[in-house]
């Protein structure tokens, strides 16, 4: 084995209440990338913070370049060369890319005036050896999503430094992207620097990690080389136990239209038709940017439609807000539930029911708390959701527990339609698993169920039928018996498939 | 009973700070601790505390609302001739807390479907109700005259009943119902969930501009009140009444512990908010400070809260 640039030894730490690591060895291997996996809430951003400064340890050591060290807050670990990019980028989007890369260490003359003319220079230095083609000057919102995290590690270059935290670097980023993205790591490997690679995606562990070290429940699992891991493996060291069968599609016979979308039109989308039966999954596919959380919020009232029929069980609605889109009994559970699905200070009581609370308010539109509260407990118990109480607040609870909580609230205005916006994303394997069970059930109750996901896999494994979009447009509705990956990244590329 | 666990104390560490600083004070004044000084107190603050009251409502929604002082005086002004004409009491309570409700009203649809930040929005509201106020009184105070209304009407602000001043019962029942409102209502919850995720709000099917309007609305009613009672008490309206009334409302919402950015709250922090300022008033009178050092005081105590307030967080 290669040198070792950096060790964390037994790190313990300890929140109020809680034992978020306990006594986990961490190591990173010089000019190699070292995949850190777990579930959501196994300890991984605990431990990184401790490495970069931000939490302090309980107890433990950490060794970095042969030396004891100890940081007691970020800057100090990155005047180190440690560096961390995170899931949501830290970047500024009204600034120029150069000002991001260098904000708060700008080059300046001892008038402190700002020295532009290196900033940028030294930027496009920076940009170019990532191979960006992009002038620094220009404003960093402008950028795709792909090249503001190509801004992130070219701030991390700019430190020089030798070790680069990516926390789930590739979330948001296309295929192309991800590519790229993964020529750079190789490329940072070359020049000797070291990657930790955070993700739930194993395909790309596989991919671009040449080591990858397993968390459960704040404790160390395993380190080990990729080469003798195997996805099932990593599976099975992350969850504890063996899982079955991921992706249980059930069959539910065909039921009659629920939903049906005439010439769906406005500035997103274009000429969208389509079909939804009950007790079906209609997935959808695409690329960012493909139309498709737009399509959903159109359906649903949140975006104005300029042109075209949305019709439900037959009769043809006209739907101008959210408020009449649940009313009609379409719901939906955002892509983003932190941003702009839950209410994270509000209980997990609060967060359930606020979308059905017309039909729990009698006179002086006084909620009826006992049904509230039945209601809610109901959902806890229906759905597996782990937390102490309904009275928590969502913030407390795991990601996977969030976005059960984030279903349920959908679920609780009874729709005929639900429209699920990528319900397993930044969720753990094994609450990935139930949530793919919970939809089945509402699937087999005649739910018409509309599912938006970037993972093909889930797409694959979940769908009855699978709709492919770009630029706004359907390019191909496929038969889940005869969808494969490369018939639907064919169509989410703009290639044309079979309508049917 | 449950225990009460340090969480909660925190939670109630106002009332903690004020019990402290009544202890204070007692022992500093005698003439503090009185039935009759305390009524006094009550009495001073029920203005202030009827106008934070729908304050409350407003900044748990993440809004401001400035406009409550150029309520008050044209509320007020509108009722003081209404009597003065010698129209039942009655009517003239309820066209002032008519005129309340139309301009929250206004604000609440600039600020909703405008789009106009609530601070520009009610900022104009202000002056331009002030400048309206100006013109309909000439710049002169309105007498409530002396008709047989007029004698009523000064019982609002005026009267006792059972030995405790008239605006005590009704601060007492507006703050029950905005504790009811906010805590067991579909409005409550919504003006919970609008403060503290204004999308999430939207996609959950809630319509954010109509409770956007209920708030000012609600605010705007609670400012007319206090104009109503405030000129029964003087038997006249000013035409300069309530400037600067808004900036002591916004104080002591933030003072009771409700988040400036929303979501977090509510009422009870107001009173003891509203609380506070009064009684610091009251004992710097006691003790003959001038009234220059008790603003300067005012300022400190708000300025100290808050920042205990957001070191607790």
């Amino acid at each position: 084995m290669n040198n070792v640039i950096l060790e964390m030894k037994g790190i313990t730490k300890e929140f109020p209440g809680v034992k978020a690591l306990k006594g986990v060895d961490f190591r990173v291997i010089d000019g190699k990338v070292m995949a850190l996996l777990g579930e959501n809430g196994a300890g991984k951003s605990t431990l990184m913070k401790i490495l970069t400064g931000v939490y302090q340890r309980t107890s433990g050591e950490m060794y970095y370049r042969g030396e004891k060290v100890e940081f007691r807050n970020s800057k100090e670990s990155q005047d180190k060369g440690i560096a961390i990019i995170h899931q949501d980028l830290n970047l500024i989007s009204n600034l120029t890319i150069g000002e991001n890369i260098f904000l708060g260490r700008e080059p300046v003359n001892k008038f402190h005036k700002i020295n532009w003319k290196k900033l940028f220079n030294d930027s496009r230095k920076l940009l170019e050896q990532l191979g960006v083609n992009e002038d620094p000057g220009g404003l960093l919102g402008e950028l795709s999503l792909g090249k503001q995290q190509m801004v992130e590690i070219a701030k991390a270059l700019s430190i020089n430094a030798r070790v680069i935290i990516m926390d789930e670097p590739t979330d948001s980023l296309t295929h192309k992207e991800t590519l790229k993205l993964f020529e750079v790591i190789r490329q940072l490997k070359k020049e000797g620097r070291s990657i930790v690679y955070i993700s739930h995606k194993l395909k790309e562990v596989f991919e671009i990690c040449d080591y990858a070290t397993v968390l459960r429940d704040g404790m160390f699992i395993a380190e080990n080389s990729t080469k003798e891991l195997t996805e099932d493996k990593i599976v099975e060291l992350m969850v504890g136990r063996k899982l079955g069968q991921q992706f249980p599609r059930i069959e539910v016979k065909g039921g009659e239209t629920a939903l049906e979308v005439k010439g769906l039109k406005n500035r997103y989308l274009n000429n969208v038709s389509f079909k939804v039966n009950k007790g079906e999954i209609l997935g959808v596919s695409g690329l960012m940017g493909a139309g498709r959380t737009e399509l959903a919020k159109t359906i649903f009232g949140a975006i104005k439609k300029e042109g075209g029929e949305i019709i439900i069980d037959g009769k043809k609605i006209d739907i101008k807000s959210p408020e009449e889109g649940i009313n009609e009994g379409i719901s939906y559970v955002s892509e983003d539930r932190k941003e702009n699905g839950l209410f994270l200070g509000l209980s997990v009581k609060k967060n359930m029911s606020i979308s059905a609370l017309k039909s729990l308010s009698k006179a002086l539109w006084k909620i009826d708390g006992k049904e509230e509260e039945s209601i809610c407990l109901n959902f806890v118990k229906d759905m597996s959701i782990k937390t102490p109480s309904i009275e928590q607040m969502i913030k407390n609870l795991s990601g996977g527990n969030q976005q059960k909580v984030a279903i349920a609230k959908s679920l609780a205005t009874n729709p005929k339609v639900l429209i699920l916006d990528e319900p397993t994303r930044g969720v753990d394997v094994g609450a990935k698993k139930e949530i793919y069970d919970i939809i089945n059930r509402f699937k087999k109750q005649g739910m018409a169920i509309i599912m938006i996901s970037s993972e093909i896999t889930e797409i694959l494994g979940m769908s009855d039928r699978i709709m492919v979009m770009h630029g706004g447009e359907i390019m191909g509705i496929i038969d889940g018996g005869e969808a494969t990956q490369e018939k639907i990244m064919g169509c989410a590329f703009g290639i044309k498939g079979v309508q049917s | 009973m449950k225990v009460l666990s340090s969480k909660k104390i925190l939670k109630y560490q106002y009332v903690v700070g004020l019990i402290l600083f009544l202890v204070i004070i007692s022992i500093m004044n005698p003439r503090f601790l009185t039935l009759s000084n305390f009524l006094n107190v009550f009495r001073q603050i029920s203005l202030n505390s009827i106008i934070a009251a729908g304050m409350t409502f407003v900044i748990l929604t993440g809004g401001i609302d400035l406009s409550v002082g150029s309520t008050l005086a044209i509320s007020g002004a509108i009722a003081a001739s209404m009597i003065a004409s010698g129209v039942n009491v009655g009517i003239a309570f309820f066209a002032a807390l008519a005129v309340g409700a139309l301009i929250g009203t206004f604000n609440g649809f600039v600020i909703s479907k405008g789009r106009v930040p609530a601070f520009i929005a009610t900022l104009a509201t202000m002056t331009l109700v002030r400048g309206y106020t100006l013109v309909y009184t000439q710049g002169k105070p309105i007498s409530t005259g002396y008709e047989k209304s007029a004698e009523a009407f000064a019982k609002i602000g005026e009267g006792y009943l059972f030995g405790i001043p008239v605006p005590i019962y009704i601060t007492a029942i507006i703050f029950a119902l905005s504790f009811y409102i906010l805590k067991y209502t579909r409005l409550g919850r919504y003006i919970y969930a609008l403060g503290g995720n204004e999308e999430a709000t939207f996609l959950s099917g809630i319509n954010t501009n109509k409770v956007k309007i209920y708030v000012y609305t609600i605010s705007g009613i609670f400012a007319a009140l206090a104009g109503i009672i405030i000129t029964s008490r003087l038997s006249s309206a000013q035409p300069q009444a309530g400037s600067g009334y808004e900036l002591d409302a916004i104080a002591a919402v933030v003072l009771g512990g409700t988040s400036p950015s929303g979501g977090v709250g509510g009422v009870i922090g107001t009173i003891i908010g509203a609380l506070i300022i009064g009684i610091l008033n009251n004992a710097l009178n006691l003790m003959d400070v001038s009234s220059y050092y008790q603003l300067l005081a005012k300022g400190v105590v708000i300025l100290v809260a808050v920042l205990l307030d957001r070191k607790n967080k």
